[in-house]
């Protein structure tokens, strides 16, 4: 499939060159001498901005760039999310390849925390959402009626938004996963495993003094540090991030994001972010949601420098978002 | 230029008017609560100075001799001797004795009447407690009539209230006054004793265990149904048309008048199931009903009140559903239950009108030791004394409502200083 794939991206990108305005308004800033060059300032651009978002999205069917993989963790083929009547995700199709940081970007409420919801079905919690389409981690359909979130989420960790650790101690949190899933034998094991998934997490040697005090006592940046090492604790193939570092400052994000590098040495990553900075610093491969569909995947060089798709250029380039 | 001074003037005469009501508000704020606190002072006040006189009861001294042959008994240990023994008799002599130019009839009535009926049971206690005081004298306080013991209260206080009293009687009491051998001491009846017909020798002891008894059973059943109830409507049950329903008969269950309760329970666990009147047992399985909803209620809300962020960190760690609920949910979720539960339960002691429709309101002497022994409890310990005529049953009633009132905000400040302690922040 993903041979035949590379000539689409032509297709589709020629498919909006229909629309003048719409084209106009997308290469206004690249193409000065198109004739539109006329139309500088922001006032004049802005509605046809408008224009490209809800033209562009209704017309819009195919994913550019490269979406799949040869060497896929999971995959997702035409997933749609329903919540309730309300459609949030539209026939999405993508590979996250082993060991790969994927970033998921877009505007807010384009859906990419719902999809990287589906992939640990986190979303079975919601009343009324409905998934969908075929998700399979190494061949195995996670959607199957036989196969058991537990165990798929003892596979597939996640690390929230918000950092949610446990009102109980920090050695508690860790050992949380590897207790109910009955990891340890022994509480050598246990603290073995413990002070590994700290270690892990770049937290061992801030709190190797302190692991019987409470974990909210912690930073918000070792608080989240502190929710990746009990994510790992139970040793994933796979970490979900969604939007880990927004409520944290800069230098507490940058160490999670140096953590994220390490990190993909022995997991598969799928992280959404607000920050395109940090997709473009941490990620192998950036997939670009918009309003539900997923419009672009490449290479994050590729989409930072020169993004397929005129949406994905308009958002990177700060025009909308 | 002129337009903006202008605005500023304007600004400035809405903001005198605006700090003026918000001045109004606080004082309308500043009112209603010193009205709330003028009231509880003035129910306060009235209770304590009503019932304090309760606490001490009036006792007289005399000598006692255990005289064997008065009694008619030749051996302590044989019970039936201890039935039929004429234990009245020492009152009564100790009292001739002591008031030896009293004759006739009507006066030594009046003379007996001095002492409670109950001196001469007193008296036996004593001697069983100790059998070598038998054929010996001894000075001993014994307990007053509650006439007596109201008059002297009363007269101590300056306003004495003889109606009661023969001319004849007042003249004694202020004999003993004088010779300082009648005086006030520690009523310890009212806490160790059952329920009588005696003023002076009533005590709540039978009206506290049976409150205890049946608040016991109440929070042994109405908890843990409450709480599974409020964790299953909350975290298990599907949100539908059902649950909704549910929900809105829950509410409607809180707001039932409580002698309705008392009804259904007179007519299912008494009528139907043969329950035993007047017994802890229905009275618990009654209030478990009154309280139920309460519990229920503040268990959600307190289960609502965990945060979510907390049920997906436990859920994507692969915790399943219960073990999110059992190791998470309840244990955040657990000081405002306990807190529901605390009032739901100040509440149920409180409680009356449930408990007069299902026999508790009985005239109960013993004490209740189990929860299939006829009891009382407290509040209808009060309706029943504030009902009986006698004068000394006044200040019998204020201190009952002075213990009930002390475990209710013994009950109420634990269930806030609960909360304080194990409230967690995020």
């Amino acid at each position: 499939m993903s041979p035949a794939d590379t000539a689409k991206p032509a297709k589709a990108a020629s498919k909006p060159a229909a629309k003048p305005a719409v084209k106009a308004a997308s290469k206004a800033k690249s193409k000065p001498k198109a004739k539109t060059a006329a139309i500088k300032t922001r006032k004049a651009v802005a509605p046809k901005i408008k224009a490209a978002q809800n033209l562009d999205i209704a017309d819009h069917q195919e994913t550019v760039g490269k979406s799949f993989s040869d060497n896929a963790k999971m995959t997702m083929r035409n997933i749609n999310v329903y919540y309730g009547d309300k459609q949030a995700i539209y026939d999405v199709s993508i590979d996250i390849a082993k060991n790969e940081v994927m970033a998921m970007i877009g505007p807010s409420g384009c859906g990419k925390s719902t999809f990287l919801r589906t992939l640990n079905r986190m979303n079975d919690t919601v009343e009324g959402c409905r998934v969908e389409g075929d998700i399979c981690m190494d061949g195995e359909n996670l959607y199957a009626p036989k196969l058991d979130v537990v165990e798929l989420r003892a596979r597939v960790g996640m690390v929230f938004q918000k950092p949610n650790p446990f009102p109980k101690s920090i050695y508690e949190n860790v050992a949380y996963g590897p207790k109910i899933h009955g990891l340890a034998d022994s509480r050598v094991d246990l603290d073995e495993i413990v002070e590994n998934s700290l270690r892990k997490a770049s937290l061992w040697e801030e709190v190797k003094e302190r692991l019987h005090q409470p974990g909210t006592g912690l930073s918000g940046g070792q608080q989240q540090r502190l929710c990746i090492a009990r994510a790992i604790a139970v040793s994933p193939e796979v970490i979900l991030m969604d939007e880990p570092c927004s409520a944290l400052d800069p230098i507490a994000t940058a160490k999670i994001e140096e953590l994220i590098e390490e990190l993909s040495e022995n997991f598969t990553i799928a992280i959404v972010t607000h920050s395109m900075q940090q997709a473009a610093r941490v990620s192998h491969r950036t997939a670009y949601f918009h309003l539900g569909k997923l419009i672009e995947v490449n290479p994050t060089e590729q989409v930072f420098t020169m993004p397929q798709h005129q949406l994905t250029e308009a958002y990177i380039t700060g025009r909308f978002g | 230029m002129n337009k903006s001074v202008d605005n500023l003037s304007k600004i400035k005469r809405s903001l005198t008017r605006r700090n003026r009501a918000e001045a109004r508000f606080q004082w309308y704020g500043r009112v209603a609560i010193f009205i709330g606190l003028a009231a509880v002072a003035v129910l306060f006040i009235d209770i304590i100075g009503k019932g304090h006189g309760a606490f001490q009861a009036t006792y007289i001294n005399l000598n006692v001799s255990y005289d064997q042959e008065l009694l008619g008994i030749e051996n302590l240990s044989d019970p039936e001797q201890l039935v039929m023994g004429n234990w009245d008799a020492l009152p009564k002599l100790a009292l001739r004795e002591k008031f030896t130019d009293v004759s006739g009839r009507r006066d030594k009535r009046r003379l007996y009447g001095l002492l409670s009926n109950g001196a001469g049971f007193d008296l036996k206690d004593r001697l069983l407690a100790n059998p070598q005081l038998l054929n010996t004298t001894e000075s001993i306080w014994l307990l007053a009539d509650d006439d007596i013991d109201t008059y002297y209260k009363s007269w101590l206080d300056g306003e004495a209230y003889a109606a009661r009293l023969s001319d004849k009687q007042v003249v004694w009491i202020d004999q003993l006054h004088e010779q300082g051998l009648i005086h006030l001491q520690l009523n310890s009846n009212l806490f160790t004793r059952g329920d009588s017909r005696e003023p002076e020798q009533a005590g709540i002891r039978g009206a506290v265990m049976g409150s205890l008894l049946t608040l016991v059973l109440t929070l042994m059943l109405s908890f843990p149904i409450g709480v599974s109830a409020a964790i299953y409507l909350e975290e298990f049950a599907p949100k539908n048309k059902w649950t909704d329903f549910i929900e809105v008969n829950i509410n409607n269950l809180a707001a039932v008048p409580s002698i309705i309760f008392g009804l259904l329970g007179l007519a299912i666990f008494i009528n139907f199931f043969h329950v035993p009147r007047s017994v802890p047992i229905v009275g618990g399985l009654v209030l478990t009903l009154m309280t139920l909803p309460t519990i229920i209620i503040t268990s959600r809300a307190a289960v609502k009140s965990v945060p979510p962020s907390i049920r997906e960190a436990a859920l994507g760690m692969g915790a399943s559903k219960f073990q999110m609920v059992l190791h998470h949910v309840l244990p955040l979720a657990l000081p405002g239950m306990l807190t529901g539960a605390i009032i739901g339960m100040a509440q149920a002691l409180g409680e009356t009108a449930p408990l007069l429709m299902i026999g508790m309101v009985a005239f109960i002497v013993d004490i209740p030791g189990s929860f299939t022994d006829p009891a009382t409890v407290l509040p209808v310990q009060i309706f029943l004394w504030a009902d009986s005529p006698e004068r000394a049953f006044i200040e019998k009633t204020s201190a009952a409502i002075m213990v009930l009132l002390t475990f209710l905000i013994i009950m109420n400040t634990s269930a806030v200083w609960l909360r304080k302690r194990l409230e967690r922040r995020w």
